[in-house]
């Protein structure tokens, strides 16, 4: 099955991972008791685990590439449930199987898990939202959070101060965090790629720290409790109730949100959006207004992490700034890269897989980070377009011998999904 | 005077461990666009190397030179281990992938060796021996300028000039400068662009192990969580000065120690940060693509 | 798809009103179920792993004593790794498997974010650790008690410390900006204006983490301060009292109770000797303290970790109290904490009505040959 060209590979890879793990997995040291603790056994688990995963890959790899010659050269590979969604009657089907499941998801599981998936839900808008600055519009944002706790703060400062309740506190929440965006859009304009991304990580740092340090503002590092749950028409709820209102008020919030995404993405901003993620010169050559272009970008990616926002206060009742750092960023910047660019879907998906994930591994307790990080990068590898990539409409040149079409006639190239 | 120069000095010790750091990230980006984001925990692999081996050869008596050069060398040497080896497996596969893919590959891979050390070791501070001694011609000034922020400079110095010599006239440096320039022209003069990426990372990590060295004997702790700030503010400054550019890496994490330091000093340092990430914005506003950044070209 | 939609928002709506209109079910009691939550993984897991151990200790010993009238004690315990809105989910799956009353939670932020969902559900909570002044003197929790005197004893002990037994004025305040460190300073802050027998002549807050703090370092040398006041843990403290060492600096520095921590001790190793900080008063003496902490070493084969009299103290006070109810109602139980004396390895104890225990306050203890020892 294995060459004794690979076999020997193999071991001089685990002989490798012992050499790399050899410090910092055998050796523990205590400097106070001057005790050395040599963990040996650790090297040989290593060295096995190693030996095996590594000719895993390599049947994994030489199986594939059978197939591969087997199939000849056959064309992108659609996803099956990209399949579903391109027939309108299959596409009614699974809404209907995934809505029934969605609805009576909570009359079947504990208050918990409703509690788990409401959070999921808040992580698929918060990706939609993302996902039209960096999907659709090209922008690398790493300071995503910041409009999140723009949203945050929004609510639960007016709540604090004035007494306002969630729904009028919504629109305000969103549309602040779209100023905000704005706000960051003008300095950045002239910013590319990876220069747009360290600025807008300083934007979103920025953010914490004042909300940390301002606390006549901000109450601090203290945050602001007791703020209200979403009010049921002037009714307080129970508990329980409470809980299952704010699941399906964010069932709700995740169906208009992909509701309006989806018109966006067809509309003409939308396609102005891929036009200058695709090239910026040969977007704005084609009378494209570059900067209003990637303003709107960054005020409606905003717009809806301000909804998540007020939302995410609501549902907790309590915010304080350690809950918007870097790494909350770097999770949704995850869940829109992992669940594929500029695809809906992909982000959904995404959304449930990073943020279920964690609360699921807690089988492993200890080991769920470690297994989180190993799992991103083993995604990446093996799908790097990400597990929905988006595709793109396709237009196809048939030569008709009809003369009726020739004015519509445009040869659209076909383009493969990037 | 005084306390000017105190700030100065406490400025340019955190500009050079930054300095040690933000190189790695340049010299990767400069040659595959890559935002590494496991380099943070590259330099914290490269401290804790040191600290187990330090920590060993003190239990066992060796005299405290032998254990910062033999400490020193192990850090290097596992250090540029790990930056091969998650080269290899995190970017490599991903050399032709979608631009983000690599960079939340390298996030995951972060977070992995960050759990991996935390589960191998503990999540408890651990004291750091001091490796580095008060030496006693420095104590007069001694309440101006302690002797581990001469030796990070003084490292610091000598570090950079090997690494300036390098890249200037070793075939290997050109063969970087080569690869970063062009990396499909560089295939077809016959540089082996993998193996120059691969040495990158070995150099790129090496800084950074020593930069991991240096500053936790200055500070005397070490934890697995250390390398993530760090990582952050190096990556801050390698884009100030220009990301891709060497001396502009240098430039940069020099200003950003300094303005920590002087906004402290002589505002607050509730806002240290918010200052060090505004000066960012403001250059970035005027200079694009950093201060000794070339300005991309663009195709027309 | 419009069509889809509007049957979706349709059936959403109507199911919300079924549940509305589901009325809450209630479960036979027959264990007393005891809630453990707190930081059990995660960078702050050693604050919170002591009290699973302490509250495990005291059931088992009721269970084999035949139980609480005459019902077996059940133990459920969950993480929240000190995150306010993981606390919410933590608590809600606590209130959700009918938890009767619990142990924790071990950081103030996360404890704050949990309580509505407690008081909500009428569950008794006790907290061995967090020590922020709203769970008590704000009087939105009426569910909560502790056994850790509150963060508005302890500025107040730490500044008198350092004005009355040192008799220093010149006084710096630095904290770490977090959520305990910085109300910590701030109470400081005040005390010393109320008080007008010092001066504070620095009031700053560092950032966690930092490489090092020689910026903040010399503006304390600059500021002329005899006596640096901290409030925060202790991985920023011992940066800061090295730096200090090393720039030759002689001051004093006082700090709270999450530098007293032997990990200091261990970290900043000779820079740590004469460093005062304020923790849960002396119980060394206490003959329950030192049974609970051999009873530790039988079970576990190590040394209790922070706050673990505190946690062992408020189980007995909360079991106590459901025996001497004999119902798990919060009504009756609070009744009886606030009108019972119970004896606890933190002194006898009873809770006045905001919640905070009677009996329990900070002493200062000071660095001595790598121990904390009481300061005189």
């Amino acid at each position: 099955m294995f060459s004794r060209k690979e076999l020997k590979k193999a071991i001089l890879t685990s002989l490798w991972f012992v050499f790399l793990t050899m410090p910092i997995m055998v050796i523990k040291v205590d400097a106070i008791e001057r005790t050395i603790y040599w963990r040996w056994l650790n090297s040989l688990y290593m060295a096995v685990g190693v030996f095996t995963v590594y000719l895993l890959i390599r049947l994994y790899q030489h199986r594939k590439n059978s197939r591969q010659s087997q199939a000849g050269e056959s064309g992108p590979s659609v996803g099956f449930l990209h399949r579903l969604l391109q027939n309108p009657r299959q596409r009614l089907l699974l809404f209907a199987v995934v809505g029934a499941v969605v609805v009576i998801f909570p009359h079947f599981t504990s208050t918990y898990q409703v509690n788990v998936m409401t959070t999921a839900l808040m992580y698929v808008m918060l990706g939609l939202g993302l996902n039209i600055v960096v999907g659709l519009a090209g922008l690398l944002d790493l300071g995503f959070v910041a409009f999140y706790a723009v949203g945050a703060y929004t609510y639960a400062l007016l709540n604090l101060h004035y007494g306002l309740g969630f729904w009028a506190v919504l629109p305000i929440g969103g549309l602040f965090a779209a100023l905000f965006g704005i706000i960051l859009g003008f300095p950045v304009l002239r910013l590319r790629g990876d220069y747009l991304a360290i600025v807008t990580l300083g934007f979103g740092e920025i953010i914490r720290l004042v909300l940390e340090n301002w606390g006549e503002f901000s109450k601090g590092p203290s945050g602001i409790s007791n703020i209200s749950r979403p009010g049921f028409f002037g009714i307080e709820l129970p508990l329980e109730q409470a809980i299952l209102y704010t699941y399906y008020l964010m069932v709700l919030f995740v169906i208009i949100t992909i509701f309006v995404v989806n018109r966006l993405q067809d509309s003409r901003l939308g396609r102005a959006w891929i036009a200058l993620r695709e090239d910026e010169i040969a977007c704005q050559a084609m009378g494209i207004d570059k900067h209003k272009t990637k303003l709107a970008a960054f005020s409606l990616g905003a717009f809806w992490a301000g909804i998540v926002g007020v939302m995410f206060a609501a549902k907790t009742t309590f915010v304080n700034p350690a809950s918007f750092t870097f790494l909350e960023s770097a999770i949704i910047l995850s869940i829109v890269v992992l669940g594929g660019m500029g695809s809906i879907i992909g982000v959904i998906f995404g959304a449930l897989i990073l943020i279920l994930l964690p609360e699921y591994l807690r089988a492993l307790s200890e080991y769920r980070m470690l297994a989180f990080g190993a799992i991103l990068v083993c995604m990446m590898i093996f799908r790097p377009q990400g597990l929905f990539a988006n595709i793109r409409r396709h237009y196809h040149y048939h030569k008709k011998d009809s003369s009726e079409h020739d004015s519509s006639g445009q040869d659209f190239p076909k383009s493969q999904p990037s | 005077m005084d306390y000017f120069i105190e700030l100065l000095f406490s400025g340019l010790t955190r500009g050079s461990i930054y300095a040690l750091i933000a190189l790695g990230y340049t010299m990767v980006y400069g040659i595959i666009g890559l935002i590494n984001f496991a380099h943070g925990e590259i330099y914290m692999i490269g401290a804790f190397t040191a600290f187990i081996v330090a920590t060993v050869l003190s239990i066992y008596g060796f005299p405290l030179l032998a254990i910062v050069i033999i400490a020193g060398l192990a850090a290097v040497v596992w250090a540029s281990s790990y930056g091969y080896t998650v080269e290899k497996i995190a970017y490599k596969p991903l050399r032709h992938a979608p631009r983000l893919s690599p960079l939340i590959s390298a996030i995951g891979m972060s977070i992995f060796l960050q759990n991996y050390v935390l589960l191998s070791q503990t999540s408890d501070f651990l004291p750091f021996p001091a490796l580095i001694p008060d030496f006693a011609f420095m104590e007069p000034v001694a309440h101006i300028v302690g002797s581990t922020d001469l030796a990070i400079l003084v490292t610091t110095v000598v570090v950079m000039l090997i690494l300036t010599l390098l890249i200037k006239f070793s075939k290997l440096g050109k063969a970087m400068r080569a690869t970063s320039q062009d990396r499909t022209m560089a295939t077809l003069v016959g540089i082996n662009v993998n193996r120059v990426i691969s040495a990158t990372f070995i150099v790129g990590s090496s800084l950074a192990a020593i930069g991991g060295l240096l500053i936790a004997s200055h500070i005397g702790q070490i934890n697995f969580y250390i390398g993530f700030l760090a990582g952050i503010k190096a990556f801050t400054a390698a884009v100030l000065g220009g990301i891709g550019s060497i001396p502009g890496a240098v430039l940069g994490s020099l200003i950003l120690g300094l303005t920590e330091s002087f906004a402290t000093g002589y505002v607050t340092s509730d806002y240290e940060d918010v200052f060090a990430f505004t000066l960012l914005v403001l250059i970035l506003i005027f200079k694009p693509s950093g201060l000794l950044g070339k300005a991309a070209n663009q195709k027309v | 798809m419009k069509y889809t939609l509007r049957g979706k928002l349709v059936a959403s709506a109507a199911c919300v009103f079924v549940a509305l209109s589901a009325p809450a079910l209630s479960l036979a009691e027959d264990t007393i179920r005891f809630g453990v939550a707190g930081a059990h993984s995660g960078d702050l897991a050693s604050y919170g792993l002591p009290s699973v151990n302490a509250a495990k200790l005291v059931i088992d010993k009721v269970n084999a004593n035949g139980g609480i009238n005459g019902k077996k004690v059940e133990l459920l315990v969950e993480d929240d790794v000190c995150k306010p809105e993981v606390a919410t989910n933590t608590a809600t799956k606590l209130v959700s498997d009918k938890v009767d009353v619990v142990l924790g939670h071990i950081c103030s932020g996360a404890t704050i974010a949990a309580m509505p969902i407690y008081k909500d559900a009428g569950v008794l909570v006790m907290s061995p650790s967090a020590t922020s002044d709203e769970l008590t003197y704000s009087g939105n929790y009426p569910n909560f008690f502790r056994t850790i005197a509150p963060n508005a004893a302890q500025s107040p002990a730490m500044v008198d410390f350092a004005i009355d037994k040192l008799g220093l004025t010149k006084i710096a305040i630095i904290h770490d900006k977090g959520d305990y460190g910085k109300p910590l300073a701030e109470g400081a802050k005040a005390h010393v204006e109320k008080g007008g027998k010092g001066e504070v002549v620095l009031f700053e807050g560092i950032t966690p983490g930092a490489m090092d703090y020689g910026a903040i370092v010399n503006k304390i040398k600059q500021s002329g301060a005899e006596v640096v006041v901290y409030g925060g843990y202790h991985p920023e403290a011992s940066k800061i009292v090295t730096q200090m060492k090393k720039r030759r600096m002689d001051l004093k520095f006082v700090s709270d109770d999450g530098v007293k921590d032997d990990t200091f001790i261990k970290v900043a190793g000779e820079a740590a000797e004469g460093v005062y900080a304020a923790g849960p008063q002396d119980n060394s003496k206490n003959p329950m303290a030192l049974a609970a902490k051999e009873e530790h070493k039988k079970a576990f084969g190590s040394d209790p970790g922070a706050f673990f009299e505190g946690a062992y103290a408020a189980t007995v006070a909360m079991l106590n109290a459901i025996e001497k109810a004999g119902s798990t109602d919060l009504a009756a139980l609070t009744k009886v904490l606030r009108t019972e004396k119970v004896a606890t390895p933190v002194g006898g104890i009873s809770f006045d009505e905001k919640g905070d225990a009677i009996g329990v306050g900070f002493s200062m203890y000071v660095v001595e040959k790598g121990n904390y020892v009481v300061a005189q």
